[in-house]
C-alpha cells in the first residue's frame, strides 16, 4: 500500500517502529480524511440538551445534516430533534446575515418557548463577520430567554474546537441555579450522550450507590439543571475529548474536583462506580458499589462467557472518533476472548497513544486520523474479523467481509454500563457470527480448506 | 408526538426554517461527480462538508462514499484556498490515482473568493495535472440553490470541460438521466438496449453506488461515465435530458457547445412519462417500438386497469425536488389519485419552471392542489388542516406519517431507514409496476388494518 507522503509517522506498528507517533495535526489537504469539522464538534456535543432550541446560523446544509443524526434519547422534550435553520442566501452573505438571526430567533422562540437558545455559527458567518453575540444579547434581553452563541465556525480548528465552543456555551449557564438542596453526595455525568438510554443506565448505578446526580449536562441535557450542576461535589467525566475542558473550568471557578472514566466494558465500568464510591470516603456508599457491581457482573457473566466459546481468537479493529473508548474497547473484546490487531482514532493526542501503546500486544497497528484505503489494507494485512467504527467506515467493511459494531453515534443500543457490555457482546457476536461471511469469497476459501475441499 | 409544537394555524414566517426540505448545492455535486468512471469528487471548503456528504450518501446507499477535500484552516480562510487546492491535487493524483478529480466549492471557499477557473489554470501551468488526467469543477456555494442544482451545476461542468466535437459524427444519443438512483439508471440502459440504440449515460452511479460483495474494497469501482465516453457526447447525434432542473443545462450547453440537438423532457417515471421518453428515443434514433417495450407497457397498463378502483380519489402529498415533484404527480394523477400538497425546498432561481410544469400537469382538474415552495413544517400544518391518505417523500417525512398516522412511501433523497431504492428501479414501465405496488401495499395493509371484523376481507 502507498501510504500519502507526510502520513508515515501517523502510523505506528507496535514493536517494530521506534514510537514516535505523529499526531494532532491538520489533515493532508486531498487526503480522504474520516474527520470533521469545528462545528460537528459543537453540535454533537450540545445536540442533546432537549429544551433548548438549536439554530444554524448559516446555510441550509449545516443544520439538514445534523438533523436527528444522533441517538440521543431525551425523557421528555424533543425540541433537539427538530432542525432550525436561518437559511442564509446569497443576499444575506452580502448584506449580513444579523436581521435574519434576529427575526429568526424571535419567531422560534414565540413558537416553541424554549428554556434556552443555542446558536450556532457556521464557517460563512466567521467570514462575513455577523456579530452573533450581540444578537443573542438584544434577543435575550427582549425574550428573557437565555441566548447562547457557539462559536463553531467549521475552519476555525478540528473538531475538538468545537468541543472547546460547546464547553464554554454550557459554561455560560453554570452557576446561575439555586444549588441550595443539593446532597454532599453529588456529582454530574459529563460526556455521557444518552446513546441509547446509557445515560440512563449509568445514572441508576449512581442513584443505587446513594449518589445523587445533579446534572447529566450533555444526555438526556436539561437546562435547568445545567444552571445549578456548580452545586455538585464531583464531576465524573466521559469521553475525554469532549467535555474535559468544562470539568477544567468548573474546578478553577467552583473547586469542583473531577475523575475521568469511561463506561465500556467491566473493568472500567466497576471502576467509574468505584473511583466515585472512594472518592466520598463513605462506607455505605462503598459497600453499595460492591454489592451492585457483583450482582450486576454476575448477572451477565455466564452469556458472556457462552459467547466467549465462539469468538475466542477472533481479531478486531478499532477506530473511533477520540482515543479514549479505544482503551475501554480493547479491554472489553479480550473478555469475549478477541484480539484487537489494529486501533486507531481521528483525533487522539501524543498521552492517548501512548497509553494505547501500552495496553496492545506486539503487532498491533496503531494509527492516527487514517483514510478509507489504510483503513482496507489494515483490515486484510491482519485478516480481521470485526471492525469497530462509524458510518463512513461501515460499509468498507462490509465490501471486505469484515463484521461490524457500530460503536459511534448512530449506535442504536446501549453500550455503556454492565447491560451494556452483555450488548456489545451480543452486538459483536451476531456480527462476526453471522452466517453471511460464509459466502465472503475470503471465508469461503477458508471454508473449503478446512474441509478439505 | 415528535412534532408537537406544529400548530394548526399558519402565520407568516419571515426568516426561520424548520426541518427543511432540501440541502445544500455541494451534496449533489459530489454525487453528481461519482457517476464518472475513476473519479475522486473533492470539496474545496472546510473538513466537515465533506465529512457531512459522505455520511449522508453512506447513509443513502449503504456504500462506501469517497471524496477529497481541501481541509481549510484559518489560514487559508485569510489567504485563500489556492494552495490547498494545488496541494491536494497533487497529493491526489499521487497516491489515489484517479482519471478525473471533480472539484466543487462551498460556501467558505466561494466568500473568501476562490475561483477555481484560475485555480485549476494554475494547476495546469504547474504541471501538477499528470498526462490524460483531468480536474473538472463546478461553482456550488451553499447559500445558492440547492442539493439539484448542485447536481445540475456539476453535469453542466462535464459537458463544458470534457466534452468534444470531432470530425467523426457518432450513432449515439447522449442521455442525460437526473439524479435518479442507480438502479434507475441501469434500467434506463436496459430500455435504450432493448430498443437497439448506442447510447452515452452521463452520470452513470450504476457499477459504483451499488456495488456487488466480492470481499475485495475498491475505491474507484468499475461503473461510471469514463472519460472517452463523456468526451464523445459531442459527436452525438442527439441528447435527451431528464428531468428539466437536474439535466436542462447540461443538454442546452452540448446544443450551445457543439450543435448536438437535445430534447429535455420530465423524468419517465409513470405511462406518459415513459412514453414520452420512449418516443424521445425512438424519433432520434429513427428505430421503431420493438414488441418487448410495447409489452412492458401493456402490463403496467393492465395492472393499472386491475387495481384502480384503490386508487381512486386517495389525496396524497408529496415533498422533494422539482423533477421528482413532477413526473410523480403526472403519474399518480393518471392513477386517479388527488395531489392535495407539493412542496419543494428548491426555490425557483430561474424563471417559474416547476410550478409552471405542475399547474400544466394539473389542468384545471385540481383547483385546490396546493404547490409551494417551503418547508416540513409548513407541509405538516397543511396536513393538520386537511390530512391525506398517502404521504410521500425522502425519510425526513417519517415524523409527519407517524404523528399524523398516515402511510408513507419513502421517495426521494436521502432515504436512511429503508433498502430497495438502490437496486429496484422507480423510471420506465417496470419502474412505474413497482411505484404502484408499493402504494397498493401501503393502502391495502392500511385498508386492512382499520377495517372492522366483518368488512375485513380476504380477497382484494
Amino acid at each position: 500500500m502507498k501510504i500519502l507522503e507526510g502520513r508515515e509517522k501517523q502510523i505506528y506498528r507496535h514493536g517494530e517502529d521506534s514510537y514516535d507517533i505523529s499526531c494532532e495535526k491538520q489533515s493532508l489537504a486531498g487526503s480522504v480524511s474520516q474527520r470533521a469539522c469545528v462545528f460537528c464538534g459543537s453540535r454533537v456535543v450540545l445536540y442533546p440538551i432537549a429544551d433548548a432550541v438549536h439554530l444554524v446560523h448559516g446555510p441550509i446544509g449545516c443544520a439538514a445534516y445534523t438533523w436527528d443524526i444522533r441517538g440521543a434519547l431525551s425523557s421528555g422534550p424533543e425540541l433537539h430533534r427538530l432542525s432550525f435553520s436561518t437559511d442564509l442566501r446569497e443576499t444575506d452573505v452580502i448584506y449580513g446575515g444579523e436581521k435574519k438571526l434576529y427575526n429568526s430567533l424571535i419567531e422560534l422562540i414565540e413558537k416553541y418557548e424554549p428554556k434556552a437558545a443555542f446558536v450556532y455559527s457556521t464557517c460563512i458567518i466567521g467570514v462575513i463577520g455577523d456579530d452573533v453575540t450581540s444578537v443573542c444579547k438584544k434577543v435575550t434581553k427582549e425574550t428573557g430567554v437565555e441566548v447562547i452563541p457557539v462559536h463553531s465556525e467549521g475552519f476555525k480548528g478540528t473538531k475538538k474546537d468545537g468541543y472547546t465552543a460547546a464547553c464554554n456555551a454550557m459554561f455560560r449557564l453554570m452557576g446561575t441555579g439555586d444549588t441550595s438542596k443539593i446532597s454532599d453526595y453529588s456529582i454530574n455525568i459529563l460526556g455521557d450522550f444518552n446513546i441509547a438510554g446509557e445515560t440512563w443506565i449509568i445514572k441508576d448505578y449512581y442513584k443505587r450507590m446513594g449518589i445523587e446526580v445533579v446534572s447529566c449536562v450533555t444526555g438526556d441535557g436539561r437546562i435547568d439543571e445545567i444552571r445549578r450542576a456548580h452545586g455538585a461535589k464531583l464531576n465524573v467525566v466521559q469521553c475525554s475529548g469532549s467535555v474535559t475542558k468544562l470539568a477544567q473550568m468548573m474546578e478553577e471557578k467552583w473547586g469542583i474536583p473531577y475523575i475521568r472514566v469511561s463506561y465500556f466494558g467491566i473493568e472500567d465500568m466497576s471502576e467509574a462506580l468505584y473511583d466515585v464510591a472512594r472518592h466520598f470516603e463513605n462506607e455505605e456508599i462503598l459497600n453499595k458499589t460492591k454489592e451492585l457491581v457483583s450482582s450486576e457482573i454476575q448477572s451477565i457473566y455466564p452469556q458472556l462467557m457462552e459467547m466467549k466459546e465462539d469468538l475466542q481468537g477472533k481479531k478486531a479493529a478499532i477506530y473511533t472518533g477520540g482515543a479514549f473508548k479505544a482503551f475501554s474497547l480493547i479491554k472489553a473484546l479480550k473478555h469475549i476472548g478477541m484480539k484487537t490487531v489494529m486501533a486507531g482514532s481521528q483525533t487522539g493526542n501524543k498521552e492517548d497513544y501512548k497509553l494505547l501503546k501500552e495496553v496492545c500486544d506486539e503487532g498491533t497497528i496503531i494509527v492516527d486520523d487514517s483514510n478509507p484505503i489504510e483503513l482496507a489494507s489494515f483490515m486484510i494485512e491482519k485478516d480481521i474479523d470485526l471492525f469497530i467504527g462509524g458510518v463512513k467506515e461501515r460499509p468498507i467493511a462490509f465490501k471486505l467481509g469484515v463484521g461490524f459494531c457500530d460503536h459511534n453515534h448512530e449506535r442504536k443500543i446501549a453500550l455503556a454500563g454492565f447491560i451494556g457490555m452483555l450488548n456489545f457482546a451480543k452486538e459483536v457476536y451476531t456480527s462476526v457470527m453471522s452466517p453471511v461471511w460464509n459466502f465472503v469469497p475470503r471465508r469461503e476459501k477458508q471454508l473449503r480448506e478446512s474441509e478439505g475441499l | 408526538m415528535l412534532l408537537r409544537h406544529t400548530t394548526k394555524e399558519i402565520t407568516e414566517r419571515k426568516a426561520l426554517s424548520v426541518n427543511p426540505a432540501k440541502t445544500c448545492q455541494p451534496i449533489g455535486a459530489m454525487l453528481a461527480a461519482l457517476g464518472l468512471h475513476n473519479c475522486l469528487p473533492h470539496s474545496h471548503g472546510s473538513q466537515g462538508c465533506c465529512a457531512y456528504h459522505r455520511s449522508t450518501l453512506s447513509r443513502h446507499y449503504r456504500e462506501p462514499i469517497m471524496a477529497g477535500t481541501s481541509s481549510f484552516t484559518e489560514g487559508a480562510s485569510v489567504f485563500g484556498g489556492q494552495s490547498n487546492l494545488l496541494q491536494a491535487i497533487t497529493n491526489i493524483f499521487t497516491i489515489y490515482n484517479p482519471d478525473v478529480i471533480a472539484v466543487h466549492s462551498t460556501c467558505l471557499s466561494e466568500t473568501i473568493g476562490d475561483d477555481l477557473n484560475q485555480i485549476v489554470i494554475k494547476a495546469r501551468k504547474d504541471n501538477k495535472i499528470p498526462e490524460g488526467k483531468y480536474i473538472i469543477f463546478a461553482s456550488t456555494p451553499s447559500y445558492v440553490g440547492s442539493h439539484v442544482t448542485g447536481f445540475s451545476s456539476m453535469v453542466k461542468a462535464m459537458v463544458n470541460q470534457i466534452s468534444e466535437k470531432t470530425d467523426k459524427p457518432k450513432q449515439q444519443i447522449n442521455i442525460i438521466p437526473g439524479w435518479v438512483e442507480p438502479s434507475d439508471m441501469a434500467e434506463l440502459k436496459r430500455i435504450t438496449r432493448e430498443m437497439g440504440i448506442p447510447t452515452v449515460m452521463f452520470p452513470d452511479t450504476s457499477g459504483v453506488l451499488d456495488t456487488p460483495q466480492t470481499g475485495k474494497y475498491k475505491m474507484f469501482p468499475k461503473g461510471g461515465t469514463t472519460i472517452d465516453d463523456l468526451k464523445s457526447t459531442g459527436d452525438s447525434i442527439a441528447t435527451i435530458a431528464l428531468g428539466k432542473v437536474c439535466s436542462g443545462d447540461a443538454a442546452k450547453e452540448l446544443d450551445r457547445k457543439h450543435k448536438v440537438p437535445c430534447e429535455i423532457i420530465d423524468l419517465p417515471i409513470g405511462v406518459k412519462g415513459t412514453d414520452r421518453f420512449i418516443e424521445a428515443l425512438r424519433s432520434a434514433a429513427g428505430v421503431s417500438v420493438p414488441d418487448s417495450i410495447n409489452d412492458e407497457r401493456g402490463r403496467l397498463v393492465d395492472m393499472i386497469t386491475d387495481m384502480q378502483q384503490y386508487f381512486y380519489h386517495k389525496k396524497f402529498a408529496i415533498f422533494g425536488d422539482p423533477d421528482q415533484l413532477v413526473a410523480m404527480t403526472e403519474f399518480l394523477t393518471d392513477l386517479n389519485m388527488i395531489p392535495s400538497y407539493i412542496i419543494t425546498g428548491t426555490a425557483n432561481s430561474r424563471g417559474k419552471k416547476f410550478e409552471d410544469r405542475i399547474y400544466e400537469i394539473l389542468g384545471e382538474d385540481y383547483p385546490n392542489t396546493k404547490v409551494m415552495v417551503s418547508d416540513m413544517y409548513m407541509l405538516h400544518q397543511l396536513i393538520k388542516n386537511e390530512s391525506v391518505d398517502l404521504l410521500i417523500g425522502n425519510t425526513y417525512g417519517k415524523y409527519i406519517a407517524r404523528d399524523e398516522d398516515i402511510p408513507f412511501l419513502r421517495f426521494g433523497f436521502p432515504i436512511l431507514d429503508r433498502v430497495g431504492h438502490q437496486y429496484f428501479p422507480s423510471v420506465g414501465y417496470k419502474g412505474a409496476m413497482r411505484i404502484m405496488e408499493r402504494i397498493l401495499t401501503l393502502l391495502m395493509d392500511r385498508q386492512d388494518r382499520d377495517a372492522d371484523e366483518e368488512t375485513f376481507e380476504l380477497v382484494m
